[in-house]
């Protein structure tokens, strides 16, 4: 019985987060156009954006791989495990031991491998131009994203997300500058990597501008709505992890019973739409940054995380 | 097991005269790649089985070499795990050659050589006395040296080979004198002795100094790497694909056997230089690679940073040991040798995949490939599965060791010392740096060779490889995704080594539910290679599956998007300097001093625009530079001796026979 609960939360989970991605960026879109006085799209515009995508034929560059083909396929496996691994409304879930939190950075690593090398299967500029800055962005965010674990991990004891967010949410966190330093270093990362202002432009067409909408150029169709999806999933994966390791609360314990989980998933909600509200008020106050501003901003993130990690080799109080 | 180890390089020694008995007949590379393929694997079997614990750990003494010492030879743990990789290695390589030799034009000045180097590589690892060490590291560095300046014609290759022997012969003076500290005036150099004898602290200190600058150079640790990027590349694809993947690994061990098992017990300052160098290594390894345009080059700087990688796992490991912390030390020395094995087998992968590419193209400018993944699927494919391995990415092997090197810095605030403590989270930085440089690296290199539209004429013409290389390669290919997947019965098979190096194995893996790797504690961390690999294939083929049900399933064919303009043509993608050009100038301004200039012709004019990119090697300008201008100095000032009169070389001789009169009155 308790293997079947188990697997039952597991695919609970992986559920919530593929339903709720696109949730959160129409809620963001929203709330962005809210704030610059348009009505903006409805809530529920990126489900039909995706169904539409998914109805249409895929018109395929002519000199397309095999590999071009795969790539989507692969994008949304390796963000879709990424994002069911971390904790949302309940932690301790089945699987959540198959991979710790420095894994899930890899797992991203791995899908944005993927989608470079996608931008330079056709053999346009385009593709090319995306693809190498995507990798001098990621060559300054992944180390980042490494030493803000780090930090993290020499606070909590652990790497495994579960343990960690109990830990956080337990009264021997107190307030800690390594946490601090931590925290901002992680919002910066998770602004570069997915791709919002000021590092990147979701919305952009103008071609010297855009880094990951250059590497999709050539995608369409059925295609273009996985890496879409995959994009959200992105999203709400960083929004869920700063959840998961900042504001722990509410998370459902290994042996919480229903009212515990449904609080959870109220509460989980509850955090998404605070962070995706947060994102688009910075998103509306800030302007893009030139490409080559990018690696300063980066270096900073890098700096504070390594700061951080600093700290806790030093001394066990920071 | 020992005997038939000894019988079998034997064997490979008798194949070398054999081969130029055979000379240049069609089938003499069939018989020479062939039997080295049987030998190699019967090699790797006998290895096997000790590292299991099947066979016993015996030692043999022949009558050869130092009349008062004879020749030592033992299979221990240590050795028997280093002799797996290198015969696997090797087994891999012979296997490539057998279709890749076939494109040789004077396969006379490589055949012989082949199997002695193999032997010589062997010998190193089944030496149990300094003596027979040396001297099968000197037949290791010198068969090598002859397969790189085997296409001699071309004067680069020369040049290489120069450089390579200089330093090799460095190296080689290092170790001696290392030798000679270790068994002090008496000359005892049986491992045994050496081992039981305890060196003051001084003179182990000095030890680990010349270890590290002897097995280093081999290694191609920076500052020593210079020789590496030239030499690599300049030997035919399998002898590279030898020298990158397997050679480092004997120069690994021979540091791991002087510093871990003869010196005895580690100071706690010994981790530091290790470290030190090991994440310069890591970080200008993958940078330089980044910076070149060889396809052989990229991936002979890249083994630089893999060897970085390893000694960074070996610095922490030599941490946890002096201050007495064996769990710690048992993990962060397993993450040294998994990545051995692991860099050995993608290295080799990765170096016939570039043959395979040479011999279909006859290039190794990346800027002249492009477009292979359809001319050449099956290489792309094994090429992409060996380039997603060594960026470190999930769930392949790379990822593993890395994760394994993670861990081990995550236990290391728990060092008492503080220069450890200041250290160590600096070399994790330089470590993730890596990583993520690792994987932009090679992102370039199978997304301009593999992918876009052919550069060249040569990579329009490109065909398939042939099937033994094929079978060579996809063997490796499949070792990368078992151990990615299956980490854990590695883990479990290195506990001997680990044993008898730190004192302490890792906890058993095997008995771990769902096949997990747990290197503390559950709570603490895991990581499960098989779940993620099937997670990943079941949410990939089910989205699949319900996509091509539900939705659509439908492809037409198009141009691609080129903004309205007609079709540019190939040459207006990316390339492999413009691919790198905003890493260059992020990094590259400050380690290479790169200059960009750039030359627009006047409104009006028909001339072309002119972009200008000037990089230079900091280790190059600031260590070799002025030895070379020095050595050079003191040849000139010294020539003058040549153009003496009769009696001023009597004077001078009669000079030099009072000095030495002198220092042996003054001597004690």
């Amino acid at each position: 019985m308790a293997v079947i609960a188990d697997f039952a939360f597991q695919g609970a989970q992986m559920l919530l987060v593929l339903l709720l991605a696109p949730l959160l960026t129409g809620f963001v879109r929203k709330v962005k156009a809210r704030l610059m006085r348009r009505q903006g799209p409805s809530l529920l515009q990126p489900y039909r954006d995706l169904i539409r995508l998914l109805r249409k034929d895929v018109v395929l560059a002519d000199n397309a791989s095999w590999l071009f083909r795969a790539i989507p396929y692969l994008i949304f496996a390796a963000t879709w495990v990424a994002a069911s691994l971390v904790p949302t409304f309940r932690s301790g879930l089945m699987f959540s031991w198959t991979a710790d939190l420095i894994a899930i950075i890899a797992l991203l690593g791995s899908a944005r491998f993927f989608l470079a090398l996608a931008g330079m299967d056709v053999g346009t500029a385009f593709g090319g131009i995306g693809s190498s800055r995507e990798v001098m962005i990621a060559s300054l965010a992944e180390p980042a994203m490494l030493m803000i674990v780090f930090a993290i991990a020499l606070i909590a004891g652990s790497t495994q997300l579960s343990t960690m967010a109990a830990f956080m949410n337990s009264p021997e966190v107190g307030l800690r500058v390594s946490l601090g330093l931590g925290l901002i270093a992680l919002v910066i990362v998770a602004i570069a990597e997915n791709a919002r202002i000021p590092v990147d432009n979701p919305a952009t067409h103008l071609e010297l501008t855009m880094v990951h909408e250059a590497m999709v150029l050539e995608y369409s169709g059925r295609h273009l709505a996985l890496i879409e999806l995959s994009s959200m999933l992105k999203l709400l994966l960083y929004v869920s992890l700063i959840a998961c390791l900042f504001a722990p609360w509410g998370i459902g314990g290994a042996g919480a019973n229903a009212g515990l989980l449904l609080l959870g998933v109220g509460a989980y909600v509850g955090k998404l739409a605070a962070g995706g509200f947060l994102l688009a008020v910075f998103e509306t106050s800030i302007a893009k940054m030139r490409v080559f501003r990018v690696p300063e901003f980066l270096g900073a993130a890098l700096m504070l995380a390594l700061l951080a990690t600093l700290l806790r080799f030093v001394s066990r109080s920071f | 097991m020992v005997v038939t180890a000894l019988e079998c390089v034997l064997a490979l020694l008798v194949l070398a005269p054999l081969a130029i008995a055979l000379g240049a007949s069609a089938r003499a590379s069939i018989i020479v790649y062939g039997a080295s393929l049987l030998l190699t694997l019967a090699l790797a079997i006998i290895a096997l089985l000790v590292l299991l614990g099947h066979g016993p750990a015996a030692a043999v003494t022949l009558p050869l070499g130092l009349p008062w010492l004879g020749a030592h030879f033992r299979i221990d743990a240590l050795s028997a795990f280093f002799l797996l990789v290198i015969n696997l290695g090797g087994a891999a390589a012979s296997l490539f050659a057998l279709g890749y030799g076939r494109h040789e034009e004077e396969p006379a000045r490589i055949l012989p050589f082949y199997p002695a180097y193999l032997a010589g590589m062997n010998v190193v690892l089944l030496a149990a006395d300094a003596f027979s060490f040396l001297v099968a590291w000197e037949v290791m560095s010198l068969t090598s040296w002859a397969l790189v300046i085997a296409h001699h014609r071309e004067p680069e290759n020369l040049r290489a080979g120069f450089v390579y022997l200089l330093m090799a012969g460095f190296g080689t003076l290092m170790l001696l004198l290392t030798f000679g500290l270790l068994a002090g005036g008496s000359g005892a150099y049986d491992f045994d002795t050496i081992r039981a004898a305890h060196p003051s602290a001084g003179i182990a200190a000095l030890v680990l100094i010349l270890a590290l600058l002897g097995a280093g150079s081999k290694a191609g640790l920076v500052p020593l790497h210079a020789w590496l990027p030239l030499a690599h590349p300049a030997a035919p694809s399998h002898v590279s694909a030898l020298m990158s993947g397997v050679m480092t690994k004997v120069a690994v061990y021979g540091f791991i056997r002087i510093v871990f098992d003869l010196v005895g017990a580690p100071a706690w300052w010994w981790s530091m230089p290790v470290l030190a160098l090991g994440a310069a290594s890591a970080v200008m390894g993958v940078l330089y690679a980044l910076m070149q345009r060889d396809l052989k080059r990229v991936l002979a700087y890249s083994t630089i940073e893999n060897i970085g990688i390893v000694f960074v796992a070996l610095g922490l490991a030599l941490a946890f040991k002096a201050h007495a912390m064996e769990a710690a030390a048992a993990l962060a020395f397993t993450a040294a040798l998994l990545h051995v094995f692991n860099h050995s087998l993608f290295k080799n992968l990765l170096f016939c995949g570039a043959g395979a590419v040479l011999a279909a193209t006859g290039e190794r400018d990346l800027e002249k490939l492009g477009g292979l993944i359809h001319r050449m699927p099956q290489t792309a494919f094994v090429v992409l599965i060996g380039a997603t391995a060594i960026s470190a990415l999930p769930p392949l092997n790379g990822f593993v060791s890395e994760w394994l090197t993670f861990q081990a810095i995550l236990l290391s605030p728990q060092l008492p010392s503080w220069g450890l403590k200041l250290m160590v989270p600096a070399v994790g930085a330089l470590l993730a740096l890596s990583a993520a440089l690792a994987a932009a690296c090679f992102v370039r290199v199978f997304g301009i060779a593999f992918l876009g539209r052919p550069r060249s004429d040569a990579a329009v013409a490109a065909r398939e490889t042939d099937s033994n290389s094929l079978a060579a390669m996809y063997a490796m290919a499949a070792l990368c995704f078992v151990a990615g997947i299956l980490p854990g019965l590695l883990i479990d098979g290195l506990a001997p080594v680990t044993q008898m190096v730190v004192g302490h194995p890792m906890p058993a893996q095997g008995s771990i539910e769902w096949l997990s790797i747990v290197p503390i504690a559950e709570s603490r961390s895991s990581y499960n290679g098989l779940l993620v690999f099937v997670f990943m294939t079941v949410s990939g083929v089910l989205g699949a599956f319900a996509i091509h049900r539900l939705a659509s399933d439908k492809i037409r064919r198009g141009p691609a998007w080129g903004c309205g303009y007609p079709d540019a043509g190939p040459r207006t993608q990316y390339s492999a300097d413009s691919f790198a050009q905003p890493i260059r100038r992020v990094f590259g301004t400050l380690i290479f001093s790169a200059r960009e200039t750039g030359e627009m012709p006047p409104p009006g004019s028909t001339a072309p625009a002119r972009l200008t990119v000037t990089l230079r090697d900091p280790v190059w300008d600031a260590l070799y530079a002025p030895i070379a201008a020095f050595v050079a100095f003191a040849a000139e000032r010294l020539n003058l001796l040549q153009f003496l009169t009769i009696r001023r070389y009597l004077s001078l001789v009669f000079g030099a026979l009072v000095l030495l009169l002198l220092v042996l009155a003054i001597w004690p």
